[in-house]
């Protein structure tokens, strides 16, 4: 679980062009949104096809991701439950 | 009130007709132009619903006359067809008559073409005469080059919001006294880069949509052209011009809230709305309908929505209706598309219906007009915005 | 009646001119036909949270628009009108790139939001948070003119306004390079400080971005008053004779009253033959500069010679590089811009020391 919730934080520093970034300075319960990693709804989108692309999930509605991208850690726990690939 | 700019001649192209009375009929009718994608080549084709012009790039090649190695888009074919009803319509046969400009909104221009060779231009020499159609003013100078003017062309860009802005341009440079004549309004046509990108928003509904409903899912995209012929006050006297009704208000106003989506309050409609209605010189109590941009996606239904009650109390709000559920949301043309119906609406005292409506939305308490109705009707507004915050609003009068 | 003054202006350009109080002291000499533009620190102007989606047009614009409003000393316009021949292509060749070569499958949207051409505009819009009137011009050659036209306009509604107008346009990789294939780019690299002795068919392809605020009332530190612009998309060289001899003819001005002309050839030798036909004629006494050899050409290369003109009234004085003929003037008071882009999209302007 340790390596896929580094394995998010690279992605996401990457997909999300987050240059100023580093991987260790963000914290597996660190909120991603709002005043966490100050992440908007246009990054949720990215975050939905990240999942379809490289872990073979699909959500329906964009509202369901709210709660997946809560953190590093509840996304990385939702990911092992339900990755297809 | 502002006397406004006088509407001589109108033209459109939409999934509903191929010219105005089509467009009119099929309002009258209520029967709507949504449907599964039949020509555009796309991989969505079965997951979305479009109001598509249901005739091929040929039939269009056939009805302008064109060259067999022409280099129109559909974007432009479809503009061509529309301005050419405008200026007939206007009874014009000589552009250069009169000091006479062209101004045309259009969101992705030739993309159509663009897409659709972008890979072969390396190998096959006959496409390359479509490389320029990835520059948005090269779709605007082959609908003006085909109907001959050549003066002061110019191209709006400002995403869904285009065409009204066009109108607005045209209306203030005639009442500034700059030019005589405008032919103004806007194209689009469905191409796989906006089906996508709407895609990846999440916003495209997979059925017919249903504006200003509680539980609507999202848009469907359009194609149309749509333009407009605004003259001189000096044409209209001397050459007993008829006139089909007034460009009287216009604002544009920026949301600055979002890249793409509209802000909770309505920002930036409320201020284009207000503004609009100070230039007419024209209150509240004025409107007799407002014919909404309405594209119903959960944002746009919403910020709107809430920008109408700021405006004129939520027990006040005027007769209105979203048309997009018969064209689909056209996008640069959805502006000018929408400027014709209003000017139908005004000559014909009828309030085309808002379709697919079911329930109301929990946020406020505003129903649209879902019948068909008449109702003596002088004065329309008429919301468009767009992505980057781009809202305009135009005030149509008898 | 109202006029219409530069009180500020900025451009990001292949050459060092994003510092204003250089004029072009250092020429970088190009050899490619496609050549980019000098980044200025960007995060000078742009916070790195907004900054990280932005592509090179969006970076440009929003950094030429602070240094222009910094540079008149307004901090809110009330307007932005912004042009563009390409608008942003970078991101839009990218998501039609991944459109095609992934069959329409795994997009993502930030791709698709910057690729409408007035992002600019709307970044501008909301790194000021600026509710106002907001337009972008999409119209090849005379993208940043026609902006101009509405700026104009505005003005004379409402005289009151400062507008903030600009236009701006990238390289994008394949895009760009597809116009080698149509002939609109030149097929072999050149020596770009030659471009205008090429004899060669096609021109080069640079980028770059200008801002300018404008107003009605003449400022201490206004940099010009534009008397007049005009476009006009299609023309023969003996009506753009006519046009431009119209034009100063209604500023109550004649040929003699020209002090120099700021022409925007570009080596084409298809095409420039519509400056020549004004280089020997009417302007055959008057000085001539030129600055499509030295900064290159894109679709609102133009703007940059309404900052060279500004440049011009502020120091009285004009680099050698820039001049095509013999004549030089005493003093700069009135300098006339015309621009054409294959035959398209003509563009006559009139800028006077204020």
């Amino acid at each position: 679980m340790a390596e896929l919730r580094e394995e998010l934080k690279e992605k996401i520093i990457e997909q999300l062009s987050l240059e100023d970034v580093e991987v260790s300075e963000i914290g597996d319960d660190d909120s991603l949104f709002g005043d966490g990693l100050g992440l908007d709804s246009i990054d949720a989108l990215e975050l939905i096809v990240l999942l379809e692309k490289d872990y073979g999930i699909k959500l329906k509605d964009p509202k369901e991701g709210k709660a997946i991208f809560e953190s590093i850690g509840v996304m990385a726990d939702y990911i092992a439950k339900n990755r297809t690939k | 009130m502002n006397k406004g700019v006088a509407i001589t001649g109108m033209g459109i192209i939409s999934s509903i007709g191929d010219n105005v009375e089509e467009n009119l009929n099929a309002l009258k009718s209520v029967s709507h132009g949504i449907s599964r994608i039949e020509f555009l080549e796309t991989r969505q084709r079965d997951a979305i619903m479009v109001g598509e012009i249901k005739k091929t790039n040929e039939d269009f090649v056939k009805e302008l006359g064109l060259d067999s190695d022409n280099s129109f888009s559909r974007t432009a074919m479809i503009g061509a067809i529309a301005a050419k009803e405008a200026l007939k319509s206007a009874n014009i046969t000589d552009p250069d008559e009169y000091r006479t400009g062209f101004v045309s909104g259009t969101s992705v221009g030739g993309m159509d073409m663009t897409e659709q060779y972008y890979l072969g231009y390396h190998e096959t020499k006959e496409y390359r005469r479509y490389i320029e159609a990835q520059h948005a003013g090269f779709t605007t100078q082959s609908i003006s080059k085909y109907i001959g003017i050549n003066g002061y062309v110019s191209t709006i860009s400002t995403a869904c919001s285009s065409a009204a802005n066009a109108i607005m341009l045209g209306a203030r440079l005639i009442k500034a006294g700059k030019i005589d004549r405008m032919v103004v309004g806007g194209t689009d046509a469905l191409s796989k880069f906006t089906i996508n990108g709407f895609g990846t928003l999440m916003i495209l509904s997979d059925s017919a949509c249903t504006p200003f409903d509680n539980n609507r899912k999202g848009l469907n995209l359009g194609e149309a052209a749509a333009y407009i012929v605004l003259e001189s006050e000096d044409i209209v006297e001397k050459d007993n011009k008829e006139v089909l009704g007034r460009v009287s208000g216009w604002a544009n106003a920026n949301d600055a809230y979002h890249q793409t989506a509209s802000s909770s309050n309505g920002e930036g409609a409320y201020l284009a709305m207000k503004e609009a209605m100070e230039i007419a010189g024209l209150s509240i109590d004025n409107i007799d309908y407002i014919n909404a941009h309405g594209t119903a996606t959960p944002n746009n239904d919403l910020s709107e929505g809430v920008a109408m009650t700021r405006i004129f109390g939520e027990d006040k709000v005027p007769v209105f209706s979203s048309t997009k559920a018969f064209t689909g949301h056209t996008l640069a043309a959805a502006g000018s598309v929408e400027a014709i119906y209003s000017i139908l609406s005004i000559r014909e005292n009828l309030i085309f219906p808002n379709l697919n409506f079911q329930t109301q939305m929990e946020e406020f308490d505003l129903i649209p007009q879902t019948k068909l109705i008449s109702k003596n009707i002088k004065t329309v507004l008429s919301n468009s915005f767009g992505f980057g915050g781009n809202c305009s609003t135009l005030i149509f009068t008898k | 009646m109202s006029g219409c003054y530069i009180n500020g202006i900025a451009n990001i350009s292949a050459q060092s001119t994003s510092d204003f109080d250089q004029f072009l002291d250092e020429i970088i000499a190009y050899k490619e036909v496609i050549f980019k533009s000098i980044d200025p620190d960007y995060k000078k102007y742009i916070k790195p949270a907004a900054m990280r989606r932005m592509s090179k047009s969006v970076k440009m614009g929003v950094t030429t628009s602070k240094m222009a409003l910094a540079s008149s000393g307004i901090e809110m316009p009330d307007a932005i009108i912004t042009g563009t021949g390409m608008g942003c292509k970078q991101d839009s060749e990218k998501f039609l790139e991944k459109i095609l070569y992934n069959d329409e499958q795994f997009l993502t949207p930030t791709l698709f939001i910057q690729s409408t051409h007035n992002t600019v505009g709307g970044q501008i819009a909301l790194g000021l948070g600026c509710k106002s009137y907001n337009v972008t011009y999409v119209q090849g050659a005379a993208s940043f003119e026609t902006s101009l036209i509405d700026a104009q306009l505005m003005l004379s509604e409402a005289p009151k306004k400062n507008i903030l107008v600009g236009g701006i346009d990238e390289i994008a990789k394949n895009s760009t390079l597809l116009h080698t294939l149509d002939g609109h780019i030149k097929q072999e690299d050149i020596n770009v400080l030659e471009l205008l002795e090429s004899k060669t068919s096609g021109t080069v392809c640079s980028e770059g971005a200008t801002f300018a605020v404008l107003g009605a009332e003449k400022q201490d530190h206004s940099l010009c008053r534009m008397m007049d612009v005009e476009t006009r998309n299609i023309a023969s060289p003996q009506d753009i004779k006519e046009d431009i001899l119209a034009l100063i003819e209604k500023q109550g001005l004649t040929l003699n009253d020209i002090d120099a002309v700021i022409l925007g050839n570009n080596g084409d030798v298809s095409f420039d033959h519509y400056f020549e036909n004004l280089q020997n004629s009417i302007f055959s006494n008057i000085e001539q500069l030129c600055y499509k050899h030295v900064i290159g050409e894109y679709h609102t290369a133009s703007a940059f010679s309404y900052w060279l003109a500004c440049k011009i009234f502020k120091v009285n004085n004009v680099p050698s590089i820039l001049r095509v003929n013999n004549i030089e003037a005493k003093e700069y008071k009135n300098i006339l811009l015309y621009n054409q882009y294959r035959a398209k999209n003509h563009s006559i302007a009139l800028l006077q020391r204020c």
